[in-house]
Order: C-alpha cells, then sequence, then structure tokens
C-alpha cells in the first residue's frame, strides 16, 4: 500500500531531532507540523520572516499580519522572533536551518532538484526554494513517487529547470525512503506492503 | 528637517513617469496601502516596481498592473499574481525573477553602498546565466548585483517626526531594506508619535533612512489565505 499523504507527513517527521530549526515548504511539507514527537522541542522557520512558528491561530484571532510564506495566517510561539527578509535568508543561506523539507517536481540521481518552473506552463517564480536548498544543512524532498501521467519523478537527469544542483539529501515518497548518495540512488525503506521491485518499477534510475 | 506630510498626494506629490519604485510587503502583508492607492489615482506610468510579488488576488500592486501602469517587474514569486501572469505572457510587463533571499540581498546592498555579493543560491540554475561564477574556498557561488530604485514606499506600525520606524510581526519583511536602498522613502505609519516616545533600543529602522512619513488611514489589512483552527 502507497503511503497516504498523512503517512507521508508521519514518515518525514522522522528526520526532526530536539532543537532543530526546520523549514517547511508548502503542500504536504506543511503537514509535517503535526507530527513533532511528544517532548520534542523544534523551532519552525518561515521566510517571511518569522522564526518560531505556531499553529493556525483560533478562529476569530486571525491577525492579516502575522503570516507565513504561504500567505496563511499563522500564531507565533513564546520566544518566537520576527525580522527583515534579508536577516531571513542569512538564517537560510548561513547555513543556521538545520532541516529544509519541501516539495518536488523531479529529483536526480545526483541530487539535482526540479521544482519551480515546467517550460510553457504558468510561471510562479522561485521565491525562496533556491536558497533553501542551497543554504540549509539537510534537504529533504517529499513528493509523490510519480507525476500524474504514471511517470517517475526520480530521474538520472532531471529534465525541468533545477532549483539547484546537488542538493538533496533524502526523498521521502508514497512508495519509498531514498537516499541521494555519491553512487545513486539508495534504497533506505520501502512503504508498508510495497516491495523494492515495485519501488525499482517505478523510479527512472537504478536503486542501490 | 522636515519630512511629515499630511498624506499620500503630498509626500508622492514628485513621482514622474518611468520611475523605479521600490514597495514592501510579502504578498498583501505589510503593503503600503495609502502609498498604492495614490499611486493608482495619480496614474503615473512605465513604472519599474520592485516587489517580493507585486500585489496578489488583483489587490495591492496589481492595482497598478490593472492600470497598465507598470513596465517592468522585480520579484521572486508571482503565483497568485494574475493579472501579472497575464501581462507577462502577453508581453505587457517584463519580469525579472529572482531568488527570494537574492533579491532580499541585492536590496540590502544597494542601500548599504555594496557593489554586488557572491551567494550560492543559483549555481547550477538558469539564474546563473551570464553571470560570473567563482569557486571560494572550494564553494561555487554566482556574483549578484546590488539593487536601488528612486522611491521606497513602505508601512510600519509607529514613526515619528524623525522618520524612526518600528514594524509590527511579519508585516516588516523587504521594507526596511527598501528604505534603505531608494533616493526617497516615503513611510507610512499606522500610529505617529511624538519624538523620543520610541525608545532607541525600540527603533527598528532609524530615521536616516526615511525622507518622508505620514500617518496612514483605511487599511484594508487583505488576508490571502485565512487558516483557523475551530474553537473547541
Amino acid at each position: 500500500m502507497a503511503r497516504t499523504r498523512e503517512e507521508m507527513a508521519q514518515a518525514a517527521a522522522r528526520e526532526l531531532q530536539d532543537g532543530f530549526i526546520v523549514n517547511l515548504g508548502i503542500g504536504i511539507p506543511t503537514l509535517v507540523a503535526n507530527y513533532v514527537p511528544e517532548g520534542m522541542e523544534i523551532l519552525l522557520h518561515s521566510e517571511n520572516g518569522l522564526l518560531g512558528m505556531g499553529p493556525y491561530p483560533l478562529e476569530g484571532e486571525e491577525d492579516a499580519q502575522i503570516i507565513n510564506a504561504g500567505k496563511e495566517t499563522v500564531t507565533i510561539i513564546p520566544g518566537g522572533s520576527v525580522f527583515d527578509s534579508a536577516q531571513s535568508f542569512a538564517m537560510i543561506r548561513g547555513g543556521h536551518v538545520d532541516l529544509a523539507i519541501l516539495g518536488g517536481m523531479e529529483v536526480s540521481a545526483t541530487g539535482d532538484l526540479a521544482n519551480w518552473m515546467v517550460p510553457g506552463a504558468r510561471v510562479n517564480g522561485m521565491g525562496g526554494a533556491m536558497d533553501l536548498v542551497s543554504g540549509a544543512k539537510r534537504v529533504v524532498v517529499l513528493m509523490q513517487h510519480t507525476n500524474k501521467a504514471g511517470e517517475s519523478k526520480l530521474l538520472d537527469k532531471c529534465v525541468l529547470p533545477l532549483t539547484g544542483q546537488g542538493c538533496v539529501n533524502r526523498v521521502i515518497t508514497d512508495l519509498a525512503t531514498i537516499d541521494v548518495t555519491p553512487d545513486g540512488f539508495k534504497l533506505v525503506e520501502c512503504a508498508a506492503g510495497v516491495t523494492r521491485e515495485q519501488v525499482q518499477a517505478a523510479t527512472g534510475a537504478p536503486l542501490l | 528637517m522636515k519630512k511629515v506630510y499630511e498624506n499620500a498626494e503630498a509626500a508622492l506629490f514628485d513621482v514622474k513617469d518611468g520611475a523605479s519604485l521600490m514597495s514592501g510587503g510579502f504578498g498583501l502583508c505589510g503593503n503600503a496601502e495609502n502609498s498604492i492607492r495614490e499611486l493608482a489615482r495619480k496614474g503615473v506610468k512605465d513604472l519599474t516596481v520592485v516587489s517580493n510579488n507585486c500585489g496578489n488576488a488583483g489587490k495591492g500592486l496589481a492595482m497598478l498592473l490593472k492600470n497598465r501602469q507598470v513596465k517592468t517587474v522585480i520579484a521572486s514569486f508571482i503565483g497568485g499574481n494574475p493579472d501579472l501572469q497575464q501581462q507577462m505572457l502577453a508581453g505587457e510587463v517584463e519580469v525579472q525573477l529572482n531568488p527570494q533571499g537574492t533579491l532580499a540581498e541585492r536590496i540590502r546592498a544597494g542601500g548599504a553602498g555594496i557593489g554586488g555579493f557572491f551567494t550560492p543560491t543559483g549555481v547550477g540554475t538558469v539564474v546563473a546565466e551570464g553571470k560570473e561564477e567563482r569557486v571560494i574556498d572550494g564553494k561555487r557561488y554566482i556574483f549578484e548585483k546590488p539593487l536601488t530604485a528612486d522611491f521606497a514606499i513602505i508601512r510600519a506600525r509607529y514613526g515619528d517626526a524623525y522618520g524612526n520606524l518600528r514594524f509590527y510581526r511579519t508585516a516588516r519583511n523587504f521594507s526596511p531594506l527598501m528604505a534603505m536602498a531608494a533616493r526617497v522613502t516615503v513611510a507610512e505609519v499606522d500610529e505617529l508619535v511624538p519624538v523620543g516616545a520610541l525608545d532607541p533600543d525600540d527603533i527598528h529602522l532609524p530615521g536616516i533612512f526615511v525622507q518622508r512619513i505620514y500617518r496612514g488611514t483605511d487599511y484594508e489589512n487583505p488576508i490571502e489565505n485565512r487558516t483557523v483552527r475551530p474553537r473547541a
């Protein structure tokens, strides 16, 4: 059985360590915040200028001027801080963020990531993704293993324009957890009920 | 030192066609709403706008796009801004996309008198095309140039007659950087307080970077994505 979105987020939550500063991307990565292990303290960083992001506000308490990078209303935990965009990206680029978990369109066996642009389609821009993948100490991509056409999103080489080169440490998908190593993709774990053969069949590059 | 102006119309009296303009805000959060409305009313054209998103969902700077007042946009993320996406595809507006941290640092460099910087962001991507690449202590970097502008329009929570500003929560974002990088920075504040009311330690942006200040009114404070927890 392939992992559900929630199960993917749970698998990614196992990347968290006590005291980590973590930046979560939009989409499934956002759900990881729901699975922080009991008793573990982490600080969520949001690149628009917030360290110590809390849960969504209670209904009626939302503040238009307290938002995350997805422009969602959020809260600030006690001990949280706010700052300008240059300082926020100094945290990212300067290697002060321990872990970035973000979505992906393609990941290559050498750790290249494409997640910001599809030529010929609507252009959204890269936002903070290029800075995050070049600066975070560890980059984990959380995405479906295949695209809507059933084609693998894990490839020998990315076809889409890159977000970063050789930047991905681990890929967590609905089918498996896979590390990027100097020798290529290494299968770390299959989702419950999924075989190595099924993962290999869905992967566009050899698995170690 | 007369920095206090009556309103947006008075403070933006000399913005002309073809001006370059930095506008603070992240999406619609922390926008200089009064100054944007005044520029829309004034109808100045062929503007170059530096902004993280250049408006969203038809609001904020998207008003200037709807009015066809914008020629060039320098931004990092334009998803959720259909006005800009359509005008870009139609070739009516030139859009230069920068990684968000590179955009922030280019503005900071512009205001700090730095002639550019080497960053690892964008190495090996289309962002690096045409830029100098250098290996420093074994790591690859690309060269990015500073950004400056004729005007910056920003919003802060508190300000005084010296132009000292204190921002509120995540409405700060690019605003203090843009204030440093513009020849004329026009700040609108929710509250104009007496000089001395802000403790020196609590001033986020010293007034040296602010040339004009006025009290803003009628804030809409739009929320793009209202996300809440239900009450038990």
